[in-house]
């Protein structure tokens, strides 16, 4: 049975909703863990949960990527341990240097908070194991500064190494720019290392995994903490 | 090279093939519609303002250099930034 840490940082938001969906709906130990408290890689697998990390100040994430317990972190994840960024969370990885590229400014210039459609681009990290390739996902995003960003040239070798995890798109599984709610590149909305084990994406998928939470009972997010539950719990019988 | 107090200014601004959506809307909707249509491009960034103890205006500079690649003042796969001491 593996534990996992939701690590919280001043300003986070949405970590008891993480915290409720990994302990009461997926039934995986968990703990919330103060940034500042997480001083040995204890656990089986750590969340970085949404938020506004110091403020956004200097860059979103930028600031909290500095904490020690980032270290711990890099750590478990050179170690091959499961390591999930929901929005700020992502952010921070990315800052911290733990995923590749840089998340801007919407090009709207507004913070958008809307359900976007997501389509899972692979199954192979232990985030997207229970999905479908090509299957499509039902979750919301909030955020002011949720534009993917890496310089043109590297996409294919992102896409190559089957590092893009998620592409927001319509309802016939098409990108369009409408689809597209901040001006990802490549409509890039989650990405993960070149092993798999650490993913960020913008939307929340902890917004979306009771019905009670969702307009529509959807629970798009469900299977996001499904997978990584199966992954701690070992291969199905 | 006088040892004192230097203002360093480091700005930050998106690579150029990163789009900067708040200087194309501050170009297109402001200063375009206000008839400044000399005006052909408007990049928008960020202006940090240093107060350095150093022996030299050189060393002030290189201390910011320094601090903002190590401390990430900008993510390098995003951004840009130039140094430069102004005072």
């Amino acid at each position: 049975m593996g534990k996992v840490a939701v690590i919280q940082y001043p300003g986070s938001n949405c970590d008891l909703d993480a915290l409720e969906i990994l302990r009461d709906v997926v039934k995986v130990r968990t703990d919330l863990v103060w940034h500042k408290d997480l001083a040995r890689d204890d656990y089986d697998a750590y969340v970085l949960p949404g938020g506004f990390s110091y403020g956004d100040y200097l860059r979103a994430g930028a600031i909290a990527a500095t904490s020690p317990s980032l270290r711990i972190v890099k750590d478990a994840a050179e170690g091959g341990k499961p390591v999930l960024g929901i929005c700020n969370g992502f952010q921070i990885l990315v800052e911290a240097g733990l995923l590749p590229g840089a998340v801007l400014r919407n090009t709207t210039l507004r913070f958008v908070c809307t359900w976007t459609m997501l389509r899972v681009e692979t199954t192979r990290t232990p985030f997207t194991s229970e999905a479908e390739k090509g299957e499509l996902l039902s979750i919301p995003i909030a955020h002011n500064e949720g534009r993917y960003y890496l310089d043109k040239e590297r996409i294919p070798e992102l896409e190559g190494n089957e590092q893009i995890v998620f592409r927001y798109v319509n309802e016939k599984k098409e990108t369009t720019e409408d689809a597209n709610p901040n001006g990802s590149i490549d409509s890039i909305a989650g990405i993960c290392n070149r092993d798999g084990n650490v993913m960020g994406l913008m939307p929340h998928p902890e917004r979306a995994s009771l019905p009670v939470l969702s307009p529509n009972n959807r629970t798009g997010g469900r299977v996001i903490f499904n997978s990584m539950t199966r992954t701690l719990h070992g291969p199905r019988a | 090279m006088t040892p004192g107090s230097y203002v360093v200014e480091v700005i930050v601004e998106n690579k150029p093939l990163a789009r900067d959506p708040e200087g194309e809307t501050i170009h297109l909707n402001l200063i375009l519609k206000g008839g400044y249509n000399q005006v052909t491009g408007v990049r928008a960034g960020k202006l940090l303002r240093m107060n350095v103890e150093a022996e030299s205006p050189e060393e002030a500079r290189v201390i910011v250099r320094k601090l903002s690649d190590d401390l990430r003042i900008y993510n390098p796969a995003a951004h840009t930034i130039q140094v430069r001491v102004i005072g």
